[in-house]
């Protein structure tokens, strides 16, 4: 059964494990406008947790409260078995919380490498003299995160494109590497906005081929979001659906999809 | 070798000299822009503001001693100690440090997110607020300031020369002093390359100064950054207010050098720090050559607009200077 407190293995053989993040009751208001009332739902170790529903429907505000870009009203954020306090941003990706965004953060003007490097940044703690001068610690610890930059460039397919600068590539490729910086920072949760969001066909395939394999391959606990339902029931193990900023269904995809509210979310209902 | 090609090698030389001092001061630019996409107008001031400190710590000045006499009617104006050169370049340092974090603190972090005109802008006020702040602190007088650096003409270069030449010809006239910042300028070059290819934090700095969301999802605390960079800013201030300092003393004219280092950021790129030395050279050289070549012909004093004449060709050639980023627009 899928609740017990220490996990279940899946149909495919991927172990899932007891949960990591809990949102407790959040609520986040915008002035008047309510974004998120009242939701709570948990995240699970090595788990694919999808969050969709329609435009506007509060999806990519619960991913900004999860990475601390918004502080929620109401309500509690649990990780790791502990409330977490109030952090800024990047105090949460200091955490482990990877993220990547709707519209492409990227560093523009940095290679594709640097850009992943990046991802290591947390990781380097020799001090500031002896990583100027390459000396010591330094220089391990550098051949190490660059060993795992150079790691997740190879699984992403991106080897090409290492030394180009980033403003110079194409939309697809760059969500790729947004993906790649963040699986740099080996982090404990992936949180991805709009992953497939603006792709054609072949891209979308692409991009779940690899959301599919990065969880296979390092373990790692994804969340996600997206509006287009079928390229998540696909992916996902568990899903969140919300609708004007309310929690309407959350379950395995078939759950979901047989759930009257979000089949009338999503189709609408007839007055009749 | 005939004296004329001699004379010409030796402006050329003091021509690089003179370009390094230049170059000192669009390198403090250079690092504010690069970091933050701010053009830092306070940068001479702030230049003014360090080399009055140190000149005041050495002596052993009272800050604000002019207020604290006009209010409690005291006459205080010195502690009577005299601080070492070293230490008080040090302290002035660490008020360098202070004023970036105070800098951070007050008026930028109130501005982020804002249109880069609008931190522009702040700036302006930051530039005389800090020159109000020097006047008030330490007096407006001229001062001399001595931290043990050599100088005039080295004898030494001149004795090796003189011999190339004719009679007429008595060797070169290289002061000393700017062979000592040519040095420390090639070091601080040094320094601040390997600081920011190679270090956490210089990587970090380039990262926020490209994309300030990004930044926080790596886990990068933009407060931080900015201290650091205007922190490393205020560092450059102060080795070109020594340099300057020492070579025409210190006084409200220093500010003022920060005009010339518009041209030479013009022409190097306001992103690269290569580019601030490469063109700090360029238009030191290419202003003494120029008056040396082309000066007498046209009643001398070309060294007033040749750089700015320099800096509009380029802007209208090669907008982004020799080093800078490419200007993009995509359409």
């Amino acid at each position: 059964m899928k609740d017990m407190e220490q996990g279940y293995v899946t149909e495919d053989g991927r172990k899932i494990g007891g949960v990591v993040m809990e949102m407790k009751n959040i609520t986040l208001r915008f002035g008047g406008v309510v974004a998120i009332q009242d939701i709570s739902f948990d995240i699970r170790e090595g788990e694919i947790r999808a969050i969709i529903g329609p435009n506007g429907a509060g999806k990519s505000s619960m991913l900004n409260v999860i990475s601390g870009f918004y502080v929620p009203q109401e309500g509690e954020v649990w990780f790791h078995g502990a409330k977490r306090p109030k952090l800024r941003p990047y105090e949460v990706a200091q955490q482990g919380i990877a993220r990547t965004f709707q519209n492409i953060a990227l560093f523009e003007g940095m290679s594709v490498l640097d850009n992943v490097m990046t991802g290591r940044l947390s990781y380097m703690k020799s001090g500031m003299v002896a990583q100027a001068l390459w000396k010591g610690k330094a220089e391990a610890e550098e051949v190490a995160n660059r060993e795992v930059a150079e790691k997740v460039i190879d699984f992403l397919e991106i080897q090409h494109i290492r030394k180009t600068p980033v403003g110079r590539l194409p939309y697809g490729l760059k969500k790729r590497v947004e993906l790649a910086r963040a699986l740099a920072a080996e982090p404990k949760i992936l949180l991805l906005d709009e992953p497939m969001a603006g792709m054609n066909v072949e891209e979308k395939e692409d991009m779940s081929r690899f959301i599919l394999d990065v969880n296979d391959e390092f373990g790692t606990t994804i969340c996600l979001i997206e509006h287009d339902m079928g390229v998540v029931m696909d992916l996902s193990d568990r899903v969140v659906v919300m609708d004007y900023g309310k929690k309407i269904g959350d379950g395995t995809p078939e759950e979901v999809r047989n759930n009257q509210d979000v089949i009338d979310a999503y189709l609408g209902v007839s007055n009749d | 070798m005939p004296d004329q090609f001699l004379f010409a090698t030796e402006v050329f030389l003091n021509g690089l000299m003179a370009g390094v001092l230049y170059a000192l001061v669009a390198l403090g630019f250079v690092l504010i822009y690069k970091a933050s996409g701010i053009f830092n107008y306070a940068q001479g001031v702030m230049a003014l503001f360090a080399a009055m400190t140190l000149v005041g710590i050495m002596d052993g000045q009272v800050p604000f001693s002019h207020l604290i006499n006009a209010i409690f009617g005291t006459d205080i104006h010195h502690f009577g100690w005299h601080v070492p050169g070293l230490l008080a370049i040090l302290l002035t340092a660490g008020v360098m440090v202070v004023f970036a974090w105070l800098v951070q603190r007050v008026v930028m972090r109130h501005l982020v997110g804002q249109h880069t005109i609008i931190l522009f802008m702040a700036t302006i006020g930051l530039a005389y607020f800090l020159e109000g702040m020097s006047d008030l602190m330490w007096g407006s007088e001229i001062k001399k300031l001595d931290v043990g650096l050599p100088q005039g003409g080295s004898l030494w270069i001149e004795e090796m020369t003189a011999s190339l030449g004719t009679d007429n010809f008595y060797g070169f006239f290289i002061d000393n002093l700017d062979i000592v910042a040519t040095i420390v300028a090639v070091l601080l070059v040094i320094g601040l390359v390997l600081f920011s290819q190679y270090t956490k934090e210089g990587r970090a700095m380039r990262a926020v100064a490209d994309d300030h969301q990004a930044a926080l999802s790596v886990g990068i605390s933009l407060n931080f950054i900015w201290v650091l960079v205007w922190s490393v800013a205020g560092f450059v201030a102060l080795v070109a207010g020594i340099m300057w300092g020492t070579k025409s003393g210190v006084q409200f004219s220093l500010s003022l050098i920060a005009l010339k280092a518009l041209p030479v950021l013009m022409l190097g790129g306001f992103t690269s720090i290569p580019g601030a030395i490469v063109g700090g050279l360029i238009i030191g050289v290419g202003e003494k050559m120029f008056e040396f070549a082309i000066g007498p012909l046209v009643g001398g004093a070309t060294e007033n607009w040749f750089a700015y004449v320099l800096a509009l060709l380029f802007l209208v050639f090669r907008p982004q200077g020799l080093f800078g980023d490419k200007i993009i627009e995509r359409v």
